[in-house]
């Protein structure tokens, strides 16, 4: 199977799946409902209560809850996966002459695309409540290169997820633990007000060096290591997923 | 392999696990034919079809299809070939017309649209063409299914129980298509659990039953396979139904 093939025909699986989410923009906006919820809940309730040492707390919140929404959001690809296994549309273009991993890789870049869609409406909505950065295109384009990042490598998960459940209820269970990670990290409070091993574990877990590095970005700070360290994790942890994912793919077909 | 063949099985055994789904299969379809492979429930039917269409791996046994062998030439089996699943594979989020492009397009032919068109028209679609799949009915979906199986014009069709769940007048619109496809030179295995869909549609029926295939031939040969009909208040041929419950009754 060429190349070419592989490009053509993920090019016409990304657009079936695009098309899913343009008929079902309301899926979009119920996974930026919970990410906008905790938002204003800690800015409005808790957040007077959180000493950060920044001025704003909604500016050195932000970060966490982008986070928040793409671990999230990748759950939809677990369940459009889970669903095309189960109505047989996956045996279908199994069984046709094209490039197999295509299908794979189609729900993985439509992820990115709708997940880009619920990290800027949580920016329109953050910046309505008061977020405001200095931050220049550079540095907004590198905070969209660490979330794509860290999206593919969440994805990847999500693959694993769709492909191996054996329920609907089971396709959202592998998210739980991934959106547990950002309360035990930077996100909403500063690591070092954490007891001893919390502490250990929110500051050596994927999770806190993006947020960390998303934070500097938009306050205009030098990154330093920790953006390397953010990259680490997110390619470390796409290369192991997706490497799991085709396996399980291939375990399916054999 | 003899050029009138179009499918070759042989002695393809299959397991999940402890459970010995095929125990040695053997068959042959004739090119353009329509082969009907007949079992019960849980039979092997579906396994078997999933080999021959690349889906699954033999444990033992070799099987070739359109003159390639699905372990060494899988690539080259699907493009000869088209499976229609147990279950209408169609996306119910896209249209009807957008369920035909796609596959046109998987295939890498041009001019999809109106491959698309020609097809909506042929499978009584056309006005259902730009309706989401969510709201078509059971025959509708069957049908477009089908119709998804015939782009490309591949050699080979699987039709795997393709009238469950249908009505008899959506089952009757089935079988006039698959008709069609065999009177076009297509050749067509397909799988069924009612006796009278094989009866009326296949040039020849095997009968799969606890992983081998008890009896082969024509539905005239399988009659003989009876005692010849006794004459008592009313002479009486045997029905296929009474063919495949005694054959089975007796292994």
């Amino acid at each position: 199977m060429s190349a070419t093939h592989f490009v053509d025909d993920t090019t016409v699986l990304v657009g079936r799946s695009m098309r899913h989410i343009t008929r079902s923009l309301d899926t979009i906006l119920s996974v930026t409902i919970m990410p906008i919820a905790m938002m204003l809940l800690f800015v409005y309730v808790f957040g007077g209560a959180i000493d950060t040492g920044t001025a704003s707390y909604v500016d050195y919140l932000l970060p966490g809850i982008l986070v928040l929404t793409v671990v999230m959001g990748v759950s939809y690809t677990a369940f459009r996966l889970f669903t095309d296994l189960k109505s047989g549309i996956l045996e279908r273009f199994q069984s046709m002459p094209i490039a197999r991993s295509s299908v794979l890789w189609a729900h993985v870049l439509t992820s990115l695309v709708s997940n880009a869609i619920s990290v800027a409406v949580v920016v329109v909505v953050a910046l309505a409540i008061g977020f405001r950065s200095s931050a220049g295109v550079v540095a907004w384009a590198g905070v969209a290169a660490v979330l794509v990042l860290f999206t593919l490598a969440v994805t990847w998960i999500a693959v694993i997820a769709g492909l191996s459940a054996k329920s609907v209820d089971g396709v959202g269970a592998f998210s739980y633990p991934l959106i547990f990670l950002p309360y035990i990290s930077s996100a909403f409070v500063p690591t070092d007000s954490m007891p001893g091993p919390v502490r250990a574990f929110a500051e050596h877990q994927p999770v806190t060096p993006i947020i960390n590095t998303i934070r500097d970005l938009f306050a205009q700070q030098p990154v330093g290591g920790e953006l390397w360290v953010a990259v680490a994790w997110c390619v470390g942890i796409a290369a192991v997923a997706h490497a799991a994912a085709m396996a399980t793919y291939r375990r399916k077909t054999a | 392999m003899s050029t009138d063949t179009a499918i070759r099985v042989q002695g393809i055994e299959r397991s999940y696990g402890d459970l010995h789904v095929l125990r040695g299969v053997d068959l042959e379809v004739a090119r353009g034919s329509i082969f009907a492979l007949l079992g019960s429930n849980g039979a092997g039917k579906t396994t078997l079809v999933k080999i021959l269409s690349t889906l699954l791996k033999p444990d033992a046994g070799s099987a070739s299809v359109h003159g390639f062998d699905v372990l060494t030439h899988p690539a080259d089996v699907r493009e000869s070939i088209s499976l229609t699943g147990q279950f209408a594979a169609v996306d119910e989020t896209l249209t009807g017309r957008e369920n035909l492009v796609l596959v046109a397009r998987l295939r890498h032919l041009k001019h999809a649209r109106r491959i698309a068109d020609d097809l909506l028209t042929r499978f009584q679609l056309a006005d259902s063409g730009e309706r989401r799949v969510a709201t078509y009915s059971g025959g509708m979906r069957r049908r477009l299914d089908i119709a998804m199986s015939l782009i490309g014009d591949p050699p080979v069709i699987f039709l795997d129980e393709p009238t469950t769940g249908l009505d008899p007048q959506s089952r009757a619109e089935v079988w006039s298509c698959v008709r069609e496809l065999a009177g076009n030179g297509t050749t067509v295995l397909l799988t069924t659990q009612y006796l009278d869909e094989a009866e009326q549609l296949a040039d020849r029926i095997a009968i799969l039953h606890e992983g081998r295939i008890i009896a082969d031939g024509t539905l005239a040969e399988l009659r003989r396979l009876l005692p010849p009909a006794t004459v008592e208040y009313v002479e009486k041929q045997p029905t296929l139904e009474d063919v495949f419950l005694a054959v089975v009754g007796a292994h």
